[in-house]
């Protein structure tokens, strides 16, 4: 067992963890921060994606040991940040989720997409979204609350 | 009178004859020489080629030909099957915003997960594909081509191709690649690090010969 000290949306946290332990346990096990998802266990899903130092990162195959002092953010942090309020008040208003259990993963990915992209064409979306699995099939509705959010941020209306 | 005459005549013979001698040993010597040289240099060469077959192996196995495909996207295992996940290769060869090479791939390897990790995670571009669209295995002669071509190959010299084996990351990785998700080590290239080495300076100094392409 190691102790490792992490930041997670901003704030200090220490654990003490076996060293493999996937950030994604750490998360919902050690901190009881479920908001991020077990979908798959090995990156083929999307449902864990979190932001590891700014990059979207499956959290169920990093190991704690490989985070190092970079920052951590989860959904939990998202109706704080900019563009995650704005991508969360578009998934809302469209209607987006059906079980919603990919969501938290989704919204993750879109707010990573939309950082580094503001205007994403349909390419764009389809490529950088494709980590991202829905059982319910809402992808269509994924796209339009992604170009939705594209809009409201190009409007200004990031709040 | 008459006898001075002749031994001058006996002076200017032997004269003559020593010097026509020491120009044919000079040429004998020069041509020798030169045959020499020339077989040096071949033999220089075939060495070279051969040292260049050993590399080639090691280009072509699975630890680094995955990552450089002619395609929009990578590889992974020994069978070289498309890497999953929707994974594609991006404008920079390191995957798209949101779905980047290092979405997974850490500084090092994750051995409880299984997922190979180690600097800067990336596809080779384009320029270095060693595989066709269909992932055919370009010839040695076609692969020496473009791993020479310093248009081609972030305009590396001889000095800088063996650099590049001795200390990239990526290389480096592929001869302590971790472990397979089911905790199997992943299989090694067909030498060494230090016999991969080994070969490329061997090559370089040769001049880094290839076998001409048809």
């Amino acid at each position: 067992m190691e102790t490792y000290k992490l930041t997670v949306n901003g704030q200090p946290k220490e654990v003490t963890v076996d060293p493999g332990t996937p950030l994604l346990w750490v998360l919902r096990e050690e901190l009881k921060m479920t908001g991020t998802k077990f979908g798959c266990g090995i990156a083929a899903c999307g449902a864990c994606t979190v932001h590891l130092g700014g990059v979207a990162t499956q959290s169920c195959v990093v190991p704690v040991s490989l985070v190092g002092n970079r920052p951590i953010v989860t959904i939990e942090a998202m109706a704080d940040d900019p563009v995650g309020r704005v991508v969360q008040d578009a998934w809302v208003s469209l209607d987006v989720v059906q079980c919603g259990y990919c969501q938290s993963g989704q919204i993750m990915s879109a707010v990573a997409l939309l950082k580094v992209e503001p205007k994403p064409t349909d390419r764009n979306i389809e490529e950088s979204m494709g980590g991202n699995i829905c059982r319910c099939g809402t992808y269509v509705r994924i796209r339009e609350a992604i170009k939705a959010a594209s809009q409201q941020l190009h409007e200004g209306g990031a709040r | 009178m008459r006898s001075r005459n002749a031994v001058a005549r006996a002076v200017f013979v032997i004269l003559v004859v020593s010097l026509t001698w020491s120009v044919w040993i000079f040429a004998r010597t020069v041509r020798q020489d030169s045959a020499q040289r020339s077989n040096a240099g071949a033999s220089n060469r075939t060495e070279g080629l051969a040292a260049w077959q050993q590399i080639y192996s090691v280009l072509i196995s699975p630890r680094c030909i995955n990552c450089h495909t002619a395609t929009s996207f990578p590889q992974q295992g020994d069978d070289r099957h498309r890497h999953f996940a929707n994974v594609v290769r991006g404008p920079e060869d390191r995957g798209v915003p949101a779905l980047q090479c290092i979405t997974c791939h850490q500084e090092a390897n994750a051995n409880s997960t299984g997922v190979p990790g180690a600097h800067d995670w990336h596809l080779a571009p384009l320029s270095m594909k060693w595989q066709d669209l269909n992932g055919n295995i370009l010839s040695s002669a076609a692969v020496c081509s473009d791993v020479t071509d310093r248009s081609k190959n972030h305009n590396l010299d001889g000095a800088g191709l063996l650099k590049h084996h001795t200390v990239e990351p990526l290389v480096l990785w592929a001869f302590q690649p971790g472990l397979n998700i089911d905790g199997t080590p992943r299989s090694l290239p067909p030498l060494t690090h230090e016999e991969l080495v080994a070969a490329t300076r061997k090559w370089v100094e040769a001049g880094t010969p290839c076998l001409q392409t048809h």
